[in-house]
């Protein structure tokens, strides 16, 4: 269940971000001086952990995706389910840890 | 009735370890109560009793006013599904000693389906999902001798053939909390038994009726059915192989 529950979460925050996302890139079909302004307006420290957030978020919803499709297609997907959430987890920490400190010191490096 | 009460008042061997739990249970009396309510009751168990001991124990000694159903009181008719320790079980098979005594027990109705009252719940909506699948033979020839099965064509649904209704699975889906009216995981089953018997005729028909939105299709592979199902039925794999049924034809 809790598989399910985070899906739903991550589901629903990276629908909010595509919502900002393309209004913000629309802008510069407006002016690209608006686009600039507003895009600066994201070079922040917590602009930067919510990047980090977004990533985690994608990461997850992407692998536990392949997961369900394996779950619904794959003959014997509903017997290996779990072990098949404990690999999206592995493979989603491996993920972060190839990005977020690369990322961190992007963002707090200055 | 007799027997279990007459078990109630045998003095039980001395010597015989027990141990005092502390049962919490989610009251309701619609006559009374606005809102349902957590009650307790120390109760002195043995390391054989069950859930269902615990509550007869209640309401023979404690409370009579404590309502709940049961009938075999070995997990073959389905009446005592309850949420104990947040899980739904047969309180009837789930043996005390297996739970964590060091802190209370909590028990509670099933949910998603009308509370009545204690720990009985209105199973009628269940019931309705369950009869539109048509749970029965749907055959054109007429049963003058036996529909000759293979041993391979009988396994197709033996896991399915295992369900007694009990409503854990769909009252643990949360899907069907938010939509009562998602058909759950408990009629699928049931249309599943029929749907791969080589003897029944009538596959497309409840092929059809579940290939709709609060059908199969609602089914978000959350696996709580599995996992609260007290015969163990592999119901999420019953849901896919429906699903699966569907997009193959």
């Amino acid at each position: 269940m809790w598989s399910w529950v985070l899906h739903r979460i991550t589901g629903v925050a990276i629908y909010f971000f595509l919502l900002v996302h393309i209004l913000d890139t629309a802008l510069v079909r407006v002016s690209p001086e608006a686009y600039n302004a507003v895009i600066n307006t994201y070079k922040t420290p917590i602009m930067g952990l919510g990047e980090a957030g977004l990533v985690a978020a994608i990461g997850f919803h992407a692998l536990n995706g392949l997961r369900i499709i394996l779950i619904d297609f794959w003959s014997v997907g509903t017997k290996y389910h779990r072990l098949m959430f404990w690999a999206v987890i592995a493979l989603w920490v491996v993920l972060l840890a190839g990005f977020l400190p690369r990322h961190l010191m992007h963002v707090f490096g200055g | 009735m007799t027997a279990p009460v007459i078990e109630g008042q045998v003095a039980p061997p001395s010597g015989v370890e027990s141990f005092t739990v502390t049962m919490m249970i989610r009251r309701f009396d619609p006559e009374k109560d606005a809102e349902p309510y957590w009650q307790d009751f120390d109760v002195q168990m043995y390391a054989t009793d069950r859930v269902l001991d615990a509550l007869h124990k209640i309401k023979w000694e404690q409370d009579g006013t404590l309502t709940f159903r049961r009938s075999c009181a070995h997990g073959i008719c389905g009446s005592d599904a309850m949420r104990i320790n947040g899980r739904n079980r047969l309180a009837c098979k789930t043996l005390i000693k297996d739970l964590d005594i060091s802190k209370p027990i909590y028990v509670e109705a099933i949910k998603g389906l009308p509370l009545e009252k204690d720990l009985i719940v209105d199973m009628e909506p269940f019931f309705e999902s369950y009869r539109e699948i048509q749970p029965f033979l749907i055959a054109s020839s007429k049963p003058e001798k036996e529909r000759i099965q293979t041993v391979a064509q009988r396994e197709r649904f033996d896991d399915t053939t295992k369900c007694i209704l009990c409503a854990a699975c769909t009252s643990s889906c949360p899907v069907f909390w938010t939509d009562g009216q998602y058909f759950g995981p408990a009629a699928i089953v049931n249309a599943h038994r029929f749907i791969f018997d080589s003897r029944d005729e009538g596959s497309q028909v409840r092929l059809d009726i579940l290939n709709d939105r609060e059908g199969v299709w609602r089914c978000r592979t959350t696996f709580n059915c599995s996992e609260a199902c007290p015969r163990g039925i592999q119901i999420t794999q019953a849901i896919a192989e429906v699903k699966q049924a569907l997009i193959r034809g």
